[in-house]
């Protein structure tokens, strides 16, 4: 079958790209497109590491076909900071060592924005709850939900 | 030089790691992320097959199917004798890599690699594979150690022979080898003791589940000259393995450490890179591989899952006598389980008079098992520290206090060997006694657990090189994969030995052409014996600093001070001259006498044995068996935390990991040996909703034979979890688990059954 045109919106600019109709939107963004900072732990919905935002919702790029973004606006973690102004919640990850390995910290951060895009100001237990789509196996997670928590406080204006 | 009770600025401090920007942008490298021109995507078909005979492979269909340009199978690799080698953790058949890696005659376990492709897509590789023809004389298979070891149980390799018995076993069977630690007189210990306690233990193969699969980029060049990108724990270990299964000199790899997603001791050994590279020759080509999940699951190493029995001694008092211990460890498809460290860990913690430790090493139909984290060490550890506690309770005393009373202090001669010398062991005992969550009072309806834990921790091979830039700021190489902010404490550590800031100071990995010869990310070594070569080959370029400043003053070297990052004239006969600092030598090092840099090589020796006791408190539901971690600490002695949150780092994940050895995670087979749960959904890891916050807390007994007293702290923390657990759920509800993971239906097994 022929390659499927696809217009969308990634990280703020219009995108185009030609597409087999039974690629992931992972596999897309990783080899047509050339993100790569998603990444594939599972390819089965299971760890998060692809978690992308589609519309502002939060999604597992390897559940997605890359058609279906035709016409959606697409942020991934290279979308995250503001040119090379770290996003408060990628700062908080480095300042609390809220990674080791670094494998899954793409979606994590991703997963965190949707988070408190929804939730500005989540309870430790919601946070947990949140982020239990994205498999971390280095940090036993501590690190991360202090990271994420004091991440909030600041989006908040709480403190810096 | 030691700075052990030196006034410290950077070390101890918890800077921001150097590679951090790129790993919460996504600009982080890591093998998968790798790419070449004109790459094709390599494939690996499997055995569905627990155990059989392979009959032929036809693998015409795939070769002639448009956009293949390369299949290999074992034909395709040289046969390699048998020969025992030490590149990764732990001894390794070279024969018996080359054959897991692409299987020969037999299919040992199912998902064992049968044939390779490489296809210009991923889609055409996966059409390839399903094109290959096998044909296969399915075998009787084994896949539990105990069934494993009887007599009439499928044999995997006709040609092991039980080694450390004598005489030599007449037939071949699946016990790979019997190994033996005594100390002391074993019966004259139970005939002394006055209260006796036993209990059999049995753990599942549990994977390391990185989250990252293996995944590697390989080319193989006209001239011979191969170019690798692979995520592992030791690049220097893919040369030497691939060289060899290869038949290709080490002089024309070159490996390239891409980012590690996380390893565990499951990148210790390799897997796709050889597999990779002789496509690539096939096919004229770069060749990408990168396993899928199910892959990972099925084809690469969990750690044993084994059956232990535990017997212990002891006097009315509390003081155990007597101590002996049977450890069956499945080693997968090919021998070399951790058998070995599984009988030395479990009574390392104690002194003991007399020990008997017998383990077996056992081949079964699954796939051959990997390092983990301490490898061998929390199954033992289970086993003993349940043990412990039911004798405590026995004797009716404070479990803590068991523990002290027989605790491995200096000067404790262990039964495999070595005397215990500058441990840390009562201080964290003392630590724990002393910690608030020791000293409150138990929730109503919960429980409260304790276990403590022991690794050797190693020190071994590592180079490092530090170079003065023109403008004063310094480069570290290694060849140290980092897997957990290792960059951060060897900059850390040259910072502190120049006296300057961490951030005019950049750590980098160095490939395999590029540094000298580094053993593995592994063993908890790096801080060790990594930091040990860094601070050497800082104190090097130190050394050159002083001279540049003394020839530019014109003053014997030994006039020279280097103190917060400059040359200073040593006491007033030294002469009056202004402070030279590094910025300002760098810029002339080219005028007196060239680059300034160092380069040193160790193999480092005297690595601070670990200790760790971890204090959980559980809530057991004894409706739906689930247990609910409320509150976890561990405390661990580190010798110096460099940077103290990655150390915190590595002691909360591997407590978390341990958690979901504990609770959760298993391989679970069918009856004909296939595993059915080769995913995130099925094989459960513990996630974010399942686990409190846990409190690490350092204890820091210096370790002398490092420069700032480090010592490895990677993987004592992943051996109390599952015994203070258990022991946490008998104080709940009444009932020992003895079996892992204790999962809700097991847990309301027993616990009906307890009435």
């Amino acid at each position: 079958m022929a390659k499927q045109h696809v217009t969308a919106t990634i990280n703020g600019e219009s995108a185009e790209f030609l597409c087999e109709t039974q690629q992931t939107m992972l596999d897309v963004l990783r080899d047509v497109v050339g993100l790569t900072g998603s990444k594939e732990g599972c390819a089965s919905g299971d760890c998060g590491a692809c978690s992308i935002l589609v519309d502002g919702r939060l999604v597992c790029a390897c559940l997605m076909l890359g058609v279906e973004a035709e016409g959606t606006s697409i942020t991934t973690i290279e979308g995250i900071a503001e040119g090379d102004h770290l996003h408060p919640i990628q700062q908080k990850f480095l300042e609390h060592a809220a990674l080791q390995c670094g494998f899954c910290t793409p979606g994590l951060i991703v997963a965190t924005k949707a988070l408190l895009d929804e939730n500005p100001n989540p309870t430790e237990t919601e946070a947990r709850y949140w982020l239990a789509g994205n498999l971390c196996r280095c940090t036993g997670y501590d690190k991360v939900i202090r990271a994420v928590m004091d991440a909030a406080a600041v989006m908040r204006g709480e403190t810096v | 030089m030691n700075y052990i009770n030196s006034d410290l600025k950077v070390v101890g401090t918890r800077p921001i790691r150097p590679d951090g920007v790129d790993k919460v942008t996504g600009r982080a490298v890591f093998a998968a992320d790798t790419r070449a021109s004109g790459m094709l995507w390599g494939k690996i078909l499997r055995s569905p097959h627990a155990h059989a005979r392979i009959l032929s492979i036809d693998t015409s269909k795939a070769e002639a199917l448009k956009g293949v340009h390369a299949v290999v199978t074992s034909k395709d690799f040289p046969e390699i004798a048998s020969e025992e080698a030490f590149v990764g953790e732990g001894p390794m058949n070279f024969r018996d890599l080359s054959t897991n890696i692409m299987a020969r005659g037999k299919a040992l376990y199912e998902g064992h690699a049968l044939a390779a492709v490489a296809a210009a897509t991923p889609a055409i590789a996966d059409e390839a594979l399903a094109l290959i023809e096998v044909k296969y004389e399915v075998l009787p298979h084994v896949i539990d150690v105990e069934d494993a070891m009887k007599d009439d149980a499928p044999v995997l390799h006709d040609d092991m022979f039980t080694a450390g018995v004598n005489p030599k076993p007449a037939k071949p069977s699946n016990i790979a080898k019997v190994v033996t630690f005594k100390k002391g007189d074993i019966d004259a210990g139970f005939a002394e003791a006055e209260v006796i306690f036993e209990g059999s233990y049995t753990t599942k193969p549990v994977h390391q589940a990185y989250i990252e699969p293996h995944a590697c980029l390989a080319t193989y060049n006209p001239d011979g000259q191969v170019t690798i990108h692979a995520s592992s724990q030791g690049h220097f270990m893919i040369r030497a393995y691939t060289a060899k299964l290869l038949g290709i000199d080490m002089a024309n790899i070159r490996v390239n450490p891409a980012e590690i997603g996380g390893g565990f001791g499951g990148k210790t050994l390799i897997y796709l890179e050889p597999v990779a590279v002789a496509l690539s020759r096939k096919a004229g080509k770069s060749v990408k591989m990168q396993m899928t999940r199910e892959d990972v699951f099925r084809g690469s190493g969990p750690t044993s899952g084994a059956a232990v029995t535990v017997k212990l001694g002891a006097k009315k008092d509390g003081t155990i006598v007597a101590a002996q211990q049977v450890l069956k460890f499945q080693a997968g498809a090919f021998a070399g389980s951790p058998i070995g460290p599984g009988c030395m860990c479990g009574f390392a913690l104690y002194d003991i008079p007399n020990i008997d430790v017998l383990g077996y090493d056992v081949v079964s139909n699954r796939p051959k098992v990997a390092a983990y984290r301490a490898p061998g060490a929390p199954i033992s550890s289970f086993a003993v520290e349940c043990a412990v506690d039911d004798l405590a309770r026995k004797l009716g005393m404070d479990p803590l206090v068991i523990r002290e009373k027989n605790a491995a202090v200096n000067g404790t001669k262990t039964h495999y060997g070595p005397t215990h010398t500058n441990i840390g062991y009562t201080q964290v005992l003392e630590a724990a006694k002393a910690h608030p969550h020791w000293k409150s009072p138990v929730a109503e309806g919960h429980g409260r657990g304790l276990a403590a834990g022991f690794w050797f921790n190693i020190g071994g091979e590592s180079s490092a090189t530090v170079h003065i830039n023109e403008d004063g700021t310094v480069m570290v190489a290694t060849g140290s994969p980092d897997i957990g902010g290792s960059r951060a404490s060897m900059g850390m550590m040259a910072a502190e030995v120049l006296g300057i800031p961490v951030s005019k100071v950049r750590a980098t990995v160095a490939d395999t052409a590029s540094i000298g010869f580094t053993f593995l990310t592994g063993g908890s070594r790096v801080t060790f014996a990594t930091g040990m070569a860094v601070t050497q080959a800082t104190e090097k370029v130190v050394e050159q600093l002083k001279a540049r400043a003394a020839q530019t003053w014109d003053i014997p070297v030994d006039a020279v001070e280097w103190k917060d990052g400059k040359a200073f004239p040593a006491g007033t006969n030294a002469g009056a001259f202004e402070p030279l600092d590094l910025a300002a030598i760098a810029l002339k090092q080219g005028r007196t006498g060239g680059p300034i840099n160092a380069e040193v090589s160790v193999n480092a020796q005297g690595a601070g044995a670990g200790f760790g006791a971890h204090i959980c408190d559980v809530k057991v539901d004894k409706e739906t068996g689930h247990v609910e971690i409320v509150r976890y600490t561990a405390i661990q002695d580190v010798g110096k935390a460099i940077h103290p949150s990655y150390v915190e780092g590595q002691i909360q994940g591997g407590a978390a990991q341990g958690i979901g050895w504990a609770l959760s995670e298993e391989y679970i087979y069918n009856d004909k040996g296939q595993m059915e749960n080769p995913g995130f959904l099925d094989y459960r890891c513990p996630v974010a909703s399942d686990l409190p916050m846990i409190e690490a807390v350092l204890v820091e007994v210096p370790n002398p034979r490092h420069p700032f007293g480090a010592r490895g702290v990677g993987e004592v923390p992943i051996i109390p979890p599952m015994a203070a657990i258990s022991n946490a759920i008998k104080s709940a509800v009444g009932v020992r688990m003895e079996h892992l993971p204790m999962s809700p239906p097991k847990v309301r097994a027993a616990i009906d059954a307890a009435g």
